[in-house]
């Protein structure tokens, strides 16, 4: 490589460089409006404002689910294994909703600290199985029925 | 040492090769030799992976066939992000060596690129109607894939707003090494943030989170996706090669044995 070149190379690197820094700057400052969503761990350090609409990510507990029996009406916990969220919704559930399964939920804080949703979407994992394989991973005992379902 | 050997290091070491890509005639003709081997591996790869796995592989626990979808959403949306890549690449080489074949390459690739970006938009979107229950949200990963697309539509809209061939050119490999920065952001986003999109399942290295007769599939595909996105770009850069040497003895000979060649 001669002179010229190796100087328009270094040109060239520094200029990605000095974007990369000004992304990597702008991206952590705006660190809490990126997230999605904010952990029960978060809601409960007060970290999440009230009255306003946010959304609430994590397991849902399992055995927490309670059904309204004259309305769609449902409660459940949702979990990150350290703290946990109760929410309420009124609505249809999405198919993959389920004890175990990941969700995020948008609603409001109430003064209980109870999520009020009006909208529930069901966050998928990065693991795909086929039915047999679940099946015979449970008769195996290597996946413990139903406690693992949903994945992690 | 044979002969040839070193004669093939000492080329390597001194970059003729690498100058050679540079002329647009050895450009054509070595392109013209890989497309037959390109286009049947393609078609080899996309085929049997695209029929395994949305005919045979089997279906996935919770979500049923709607999971199938992956073997176009995975494949284009890793094409998207090497496109980008590429173009990047040839941007650098363009705006160091002064190469002319790297800017062909640079916007030759680009609208394949856009496509192949637009393709894993939609192809998300209409997955996630039914696994999430919502077609779109602003979360980092669909948020910078979405730049992604708005990336490949400034390139080629730089490209096409200069009239002057080297300034678009340098324009051009200027936003693709600058835009570059979005693509580790794309990669990393669903684990630097919350997100809904979940992390990759699919992976070069590392366990795979699926199951072989789901993986191997979704392999074929990839590569054959690969193939495929070398295939158009080679065949449209070697359009634009003919259209740029269209005064050279050679291009016109070669436009000709092709018009010719038509009944």
């Amino acid at each position: 490589m001669n002179a010229v070149r190796k100087k328009r190379l270094y040109i060239i690197l520094a200029l990605v460089a000095g974007v990369a820094i000004a992304v990597g700057l702008a991206l952590s400052a705006l660190q809490e409006n990126i997230n999605l969503f904010y952990t029960p761990t978060q809601i409960a350090n007060g970290e999440a404002p009230q009255d306003a609409r946010i959304r609430a990510g994590g397991m849902v507990t399992e055995g927490s689910v309670k059904r309204s029996a004259d309305s769609l009406e449902v409660e459940f916990l949702v979990t990150d294994f350290a703290n946990s969220v109760p929410i309420r919704y009124r609505g249809i559930l999405p198919d993959l909703f389920r004890e175990g399964q990941g969700i995020v939920a948008l609603g409001k804080l109430n003064a209980d600290g109870v999520l009020i949703a009006d909208q529930v979407l069901a966050k998928h994992d990065e693991n795909y199985m086929p039915p047999e394989v679940t099946k015979a991973l449970k008769e195996s005992g290597k996946l413990k029925p139903d406690a693992k379902e949903g994945g992690a | 040492m044979p002969w040839s050997t070193v004669e093939l290091m000492s080329n390597l070491m001194n970059w003729t090769w690498f100058h050679k890509l540079g002329s647009p005639k050895w450009f054509y003709e070595i392109s013209g030799r890989w497309l037959p081997w390109l286009i049947a591996a393609a078609a080899l790869l996309m085929v049997s992976g695209l029929v395994w796995g949305l005919v045979f592989a089997p279906p996935e626990r919770y979500q049923g066939d709607s999971y199938r979808i992956i073997y176009i959403h995975v494949p284009a949306a890793f094409l998207a992000q090497a496109c980008y890549l590429t173009m990047a690449l040839a941007g650098a080489v363009g705006l160091i060596w002064k190469m002319k074949i790297a800017d062909v390459a640079l916007q030759q690739a680009a609208p394949v690129g856009a496509w192949l970006c637009f393709i894993a938009l939609v192809t998300g979107a209409i997955w996630g109607k039914p696994t999430w229950g919502t077609y779109w949200v602003w979360d980092a990963r669909l948020t910078s894939m979405l730049i992604l697309l708005f990336l490949y539509f400034g390139v080629i809209a730089l490209g096409q707003a200069i009239s002057n061939r080297d300034s678009a050119a340098k324009a051009c490999a200027v936003l693709s090494l600058v835009g570059a920065v979005n693509i580790p952001i794309i990669q990393k986003s669903v684990e630097w943030w919350s997100t809904l999109h979940q992390p990759a399942t699919f992976k070069i290295t590392g366990k795979a989170s699926m199951s072989a007769e789901m993986w191997l599939p979704l392999l074929l595909s990839v590569l054959g996706f690969y193939c495929l996105f070398i295939v158009l770009v080679l065949m449209r850069m070697r359009l634009e090669v003919l259209k740029r040497e269209s005064r050279s003895a050679w291009a016109k000979a070669e436009v000709g044995k092709l018009v010719g060649a038509r009944p």
